[in-house]
């Protein structure tokens, strides 16, 4: 324990070139240092890359649905992605209830042609914004709120027929996931 | 202590307020910064950081490997084909485990020839010695029974073979094995306890690791010349002399377990193991993992069922006794004239076991097996014994400074210089 040694500070080590420049060994460590932190950078990428969605979860993150057969008024729940998609053939009342709302008067100001591709259906997810509870209202025997769209039984939000949020704790409307009709009644979501 | 504070040497404020009430800091200047080392180490001294930092890469490759397996007979050998494919950098992780368990062991067989050359099992280090016997029976378990985890055909018969070694136990064997496969075969139960023990030995180890550390900051290292450091002269602070020595070391190291995970990741596997498990069919040639090529040549060199499991198991055993056969003073085999080459020829009979059991066990091969197990028995159990008692060791150095002060080996005359206060 007699060699009490302050690598940093001792000179004789370093091929000192001035007091203001540093030692060799001031230089060193720098780059030994600088390679540790790349070096433990370049292996801690593949670790956490490996956390993310894996290629067989990928290549299922797309949903075709067949919506020929849903009757006006009625509604499906399609799993995508793990995760519940309500589509819903909404009735011309429904379309009117959800057209004729002040569009600034919204929590999430959101216009319901911005919802929809095609007037009658309805595709949201069906994930309460607030924290994650699938909303009632799939079912014509679902309470579904004073405003004919979801109810989410888990804190009390209210979604209108556009799944805009009207009352509750929910912050923003239902998400309209990426969609598209692939022919007059098939839709592929994702 | 009327605080009931450290009195802490740090001045960052940060690391003060820490070390005041739990000296980690200090302790860590204490065993790796000053920690006063024998200045003479070689290159062998490397494998000890070299081991555990193989430890960490293993833990942590295998954390993230248990994310993505299922411990199912039905799912397993897919779970493990789906991260080669489609797990994002599945493929290189577990690779990285795979190959890490052959570095492991050629990092750890390196670490326990150096303890076996330089005599590092003697007093006062012998339980620091039988703590690394230990470390090593729970590395080869751990790796047998992550070699099962992928449930492809050598793991399979690798687990049914192994496991039936216990069969061999007179009365009880039969019962024994039913209660390690819990059935009547290598099954999903065994499967499922494998993976649980695989994940758990792991941790185990790494706290047996720490008794073996804390053993030899007990003791200090021991060092190619196997003498005592006799005053500072003889050492030289942990660091930086022996953590740059060891960096250098791992930097080697990474280029070796590079090179086999990128260009050769199968080279020390079986492709037996890619075909899925099959209870109906034995693949024509079964061996394990080249690590236990050795143990498994001894056992088949006994051709008695009871006998051969005992003399594998002995060979392993007979290390912990080591101590206490080998009374020599004289630790290094440097000043050991004759056991230096009777150790060297073990070193060369320990390779001729690893090739022997490889091969298959007919002919030439197990005379072979059998007289290799000879002799790995006869140097611990005679030969060591013996010369304890009949050789003659060469003079040994007054002191580390002066032989490497002086370039190398035993003094020679009395007109060395004196020994040097600092490097």
């Amino acid at each position: 324990m007699a060699d009490t040694l302050a690598p940093s500070s001792s000179p004789s080590t370093g091929g000192a070139h001035g007091p203001e420049q540093g030692t060799k060994r001031d230089f060193l460590k720098l780059v030994t240092g600088s390679f540790a932190v790349i070096g433990v950078g370049a292996i801690a990428w593949p670790f956490i890359a490996s956390m993310n969605p894996a290629k067989d979860v990928l290549a299922l993150a797309s949903t075709d649905v067949d919506v020929g057969h849903i009757a006006e008024g009625q509604a499906v729940t399609v799993m995508w992605r793990g995760k519940p998609v309500f589509v819903r053939h909404r009735t011309p009342q429904e379309i009117e209830q959800a057209r004729s709302v002040d569009v600034s008067s919204l929590r999430d100001p959101e216009a319901d042609a911005a919802r929809v591709q095609k007037a009658p259906w309805l595709i949201v997810v069906g994930v309460c914004t607030h924290l994650g509870c699938v909303p009632l209202g799939q079912k014509p025997t679902d309470p579904r709120g004073d405003y004919g769209g979801w109810f989410c039984p888990c804190h009390g939000s209210e979604y209108d027929t556009s799944g805009r949020i009207r009352r509750g704790p929910a912050p923003t409307n239902l998400v309209v996931p990426e969609y598209a009709f692939t022919s007059d009644t098939l839709i592929r979501i994702g | 202590m009327a605080s009931g504070l450290h009195e802490s040497s740090f001045a960052n404020p940060v690391v003060r307020w820490i070390d005041q009430r739990m000296p980690i800091f200090t302790m860590m200047q204490k065993e790796y910064g000053s920690f006063p080392t024998p200045r003479n180490f070689n290159y062998f001294w490397n494998f000890g950081a070299l081991a555990m930092i193989n430890l960490v890469i293993m833990i942590a490759t295998g954390v993230f490997l248990a994310m993505n397996y299922t411990a199912h007979t039905s799912l397993a050998f897919e779970s493990v084909e789906r991260i080669m494919r489609d797990v994002n950098y599945g493929w290189l992780i577990r690779y990285v485990h795979m190959n890490g368990a052959s570095m492991f062991f050629i990092v750890v067989y390196i670490h326990i020839w150096r303890g076996l050359y330089y005599g590092s099992y003697k007093a006062p280090r012998e339980l620091l010695w039988m703590l690394g016997v230990v470390i090593f029976i729970l590395m080869m378990a751990t790796a047998f029974m992550g070699y099962v985890l992928p449930w492809g055909q050598m793991s399979f018969w690798g687990a049914t073979v192994i496991t039936n070694l216990f069969s061999a136990i007179p009365l009880v064997g039969d019962s024994i094995v039913t209660l390690l496969w819990g059935g009547f075969s290598v099954d999903n139960p065994t499967l499922n306890r494998f993976f649980s023990l695989h994940y758990l030995l792991p941790f185990v180890i790494a706290g047996v690791v720490f008794l073996h550390v804390a053993a030899l900051h007990i003791t200090g290292s021991n060092n190619p010349l196997g003498i005592d450091p006799k005053g500072p002269q003889d050492t030289v602070p942990f660091h930086p002399y022996y953590t740059a020595k060891d960096s250098v070391g791992m930097i080697v190291y990474f280029a070796v377990f590079a090179f086999l995970v990128f260009f050769t990741p199968n080279y020390l596997g079986h492709p037996d193991n890619y075909i899925p498990a099959n209870p109906l069919s034995t693949p024509a040639h079964i061996v394990p993992e080249w690590y236990f090529l050795p143990f498994y040549a001894i056992l088949r060199a006994v051709p008695n069922k009871l006998g051969g499991v005992l003399m594998m198991f002995g060979a392993i055993a007979v290390l912990f006794v080591l101590p206490w056969l080998d009374r020599s003073p004289v630790r290094s085999m440097r000043f050991r004239p004759i056991a230096k080459w009777l150790m060297l020829l073990w070193t060369v009979n320990f390779f001729v076991l690893m090739w022997a059991g490889g091969r298959p066990a007919e002919g030439i091969y197990v005379l072979i097996a059998r007289l290799s197990t000879a002799y790995y028995f006869a140097y611990f159990l005679v030969i060591l014994p013996l010369l304890s008692k009949i050789e003659r060791p060469l003079p040994l150095p007054e002191s580390i400074s002066r032989a490497v002060l002086r370039g190398g080996g035993p003094l020679r005359g009395a007109a060395a210089a004196k020994p040097m206060e600092k490097a």
